[in-house]
């Protein structure tokens, strides 16, 4: 729309866009250094095993988040059933390590991107069933989807049942311990935004979004629906099953509750609304916003459930006055701000 | 009859009176979602709110459980006008799917997180003398409140049959059902529509939730359980048909019951959402669904 704005009007006007567009794209460049040499220094600046802690779940939420959006943000399909490739990644790694006596150290992260592969796999049956409906009917399945896994998680044998399965427990030192899942998380948010990026910058994430705008009409156009949405569906769970895998390792215990968890598929869901549906920085900053406040009521005040009251009245609070996302609703104010700069600096 | 034989048509006998009260809830559901095109992630905890509501009115005022309905019913319709009102009505029409479910789930937490304040997370359960009596009949155990959550059950979709279809406003829910722009031509305010429908689907959960509070020891937590299944009832009886989510309600619960018997209580509930994703993967429309252009 406003591509097509920009080409009625005049040409100086269009030439102060493309400075500042220049400008814009410096800044966002020098944004996003800043953002990933922030992260990537992040327990050097705050050792505090408290903190560096809170900073492993925040990542892992960011990684869960991103690679949610990119399947449901770009297709429009909202999934609330990834906590079971999550929690499918959990019990690789926990089922695996365990029955083969693997010595806990750094050999037991070489299990995390298996815990991605087994999520995927996992991923394709449930894609073919549940792809095959859309809208509402989609949600619902996905949910009762992850219902059945949550059930297995209990039921079955070889998964300790609800006692739940222990993951080695290295011998680190308390000083590094975080750290070293700080950064083997941040490794899984490279992968899940890479994969965004790749999604969007590509005729396949256009296909996607033709999916998401105009399902039937992509699909007369000569998209292959079922096999973009499959794809997409099943890149989505290997990144969120890889950070399931990190998180029992990290929490060294794992339930069927806790790893199966409804409220994960909200929270990656709110998440990834709260910052802007179907954008690269959305998902991290609502991660970044909600997770460690999710965190911070935990420790503060030992129940989460206060912090059920806050998240959701929050969310409430964004419907009703930023209904895009943040992200997408400060970006249209800058740029309507620069457009009234533009057009003063004409006139 | 061999023993196996009384406990499946034990099983089926119990499936279809608890059946009935999941049917009640369903339909609330269901009602929601055929005028608004809402799904209502927020049903199962609103079915907890009516449970807790009734347990404060009968262990603070001695209230009988189905005397205090007079009180909930009510109460809960306001808590949905209220939610219609504040957040349904504001949501865009393009992204109405996504959204209505991201806010209804937002809802439920506030809601599960204010429980939990209140009430903590320990189990509590309904109490009243006809709780734990059972009737003997033909060699089967009708408990008491099987058989009154089913009567009532009976009365209240009884009652919301003969306002969907014997009253004038009946005529316009149905015309909103149908086609939300040609009931605004014929001067429906499809508006309001909405939002009486909204609290009475909402008002449902207080009958439904006191009998289940009654059956089962609940917690705030019981929302998820609730909810998974209301909606698998939805889905299966095709959303918007208030009849197919009464024959899906009774249909499940009969499958439930019988699996937990011949087989394990445990897999009773695998079979739940087994059933579902076995029949939408044959038939994307649900068991009682219309065309695929409304359905989906």
């Amino acid at each position: 729309m406003t591509d097509v704005a920009a080409l009625a009007e005049p040409r100086d006007l269009e030439q102060v866009r493309a400075r500042r567009s220049a400008l814009v794209k410096g800044a966002r460049g020098a944004f996003w250094a800043a953002f990933c040499a922030l992260l990537l220094a992040f327990p050097v600046i705050f050792p505090n095993p408290t903190v560096t802690s809170i900073a492993v779940f925040t990542v892992i939420f960011m990684t869960a988040a991103t690679a949610w959006n990119a399947f449901s943000g770009y297709s429009g399909y909202i999934a609330l059933g990834h906590a079971a490739f999550f929690g499918t990644g959990a019990y690789t790694l926990a089922v695996i390590s365990t029955d083969i006596h693997m010595a806990p150290g750094y050999g037991v992260f070489s299990l995390v991107p298996l815990g991605g592969l087994v999520a995927a796999a996992a991923a394709v049956p449930i894609g073919l069933i549940a792809l095959r409906t859309r809208r509402h009917t989609f949600v619902v399945l996905t949910i009762a989807i992850f219902f059945i896994f949550q059930l297995l998680a209990t039921n079955l044998s070889f998964t300790g049942g609800s006692s739940g399965e222990a993951t080695p427990a290295p011998a680190w030192s308390a000083g590094g311990y975080n750290d070293r899942f700080y950064y083997a998380g941040l490794v899984c948010l490279a992968v899940a935004v890479a994969v965004t990026l790749l999604i969007r910058r590509s005729r396949f994430g256009l296909q996607l979004l033709a999916i998401r705008d105009d399902e039937d009409r992509a699909a007369g156009l000569g998209v292959a629906v079922t096999r973009v949405k499959l794809v997409a569906f099943v890149a989505s769970a290997f990144s969120v099953g890889m950070v399931g895998a990190l998180y029992a390792y990290f929490l060294g215990q794992i339930y069927p509750q806790f790893a199966f968890d409804p409220l994960f598929d909200l929270s990656v869901a709110l998440m990834a609304f709260l910052g802007g549906l179907g954008t690269v920085s959305g998902p991290l900053l609502g991660a970044l916003l909600l997770e460690p406040l999710q965190q911070y009521f935990t420790l503060q005040f030992s129940a989460s459930d206060l912090y059920l009251v806050v998240y959701g009245a929050l969310f409430l609070a964004v419907i009703l006055f930023m209904p895009r996302g943040v992200v997408p609703t400060v970006a249209g104010a800058l740029a309507a701000r620069r457009e009234r700069r533009a057009e003063r600096g004409r006139a | 009859m061999s023993p196996l034989g009384t406990q499946v048509v034990q099983a089926v006998v119990d499936g279809v009176l608890t059946g009935g009260v999941y049917a009640l809830m369903a339909a609330g559901l269901t009602l929601i979602f055929g005028v608004m095109d809402i799904i209502n992630i927020a049903q199962g905890i609103l079915v907890v709110l009516g449970a807790y509501l009734s347990y404060l009115l009968s262990v603070h005022l001695g209230l009988d459980l189905f005397v205090g309905l007079v009180v909930t019913v009510p109460a809960l319709f306001v808590v949905g006008v209220v939610v219609e009102w504040a957040f349904m009505r504001r949501l865009a029409e393009r992204e109405r799917t996504a959204m209505s479910i991201l806010v209804t789930y937002a809802v439920a937490l506030v809601i599960e997180g204010l429980l939990s304040v209140g009430f903590g997370t320990n189990y509590v359960e309904l109490n009243a003398w006809y709780v734990n009596r059972s009737v003997h009949l033909l060699g089967f155990y009708l408990p008491d409140i099987y058989l009154f959550g089913f009567a009532l059950a009976a009365v209240l979709l009884g009652a919301l049959y003969a306002v969907l279809y014997r009253t004038r406003f009946g005529a316009s829910v149905r015309a909103s059902l149908q086609d939300r722009t040609a009931a605004r031509l014929v001067g429906v305010n499809v508006e309001r529509v909405a939002t009486i429908c909204f609290g009475l689907g909402v008002a449902v959960t207080a009958a439904g939730g006191m009998v289940f509070g009654a059956t089962n020891a609940f917690n705030p937590n019981s929302g998820y359980d609730l909810i998974s299944r209301l909606l698998t009832i939805v889905i299966l009886g095709g959303l918007g048909s208030v009849g197919g989510a009464l024959g899906a309600a009774v249909l499940m619960l009969v499958i439930e019951d019988v699996v937990a018997v011949v087989w394990s209580p445990i897999w009773s509930d695998v079979v739940f959402f087994a059933v579902l994703v076995a029949v939408l993967s044959v038939r994307p429309v649900g068991l009682f669904g219309r065309t695929l252009s409304r359905a989906q």
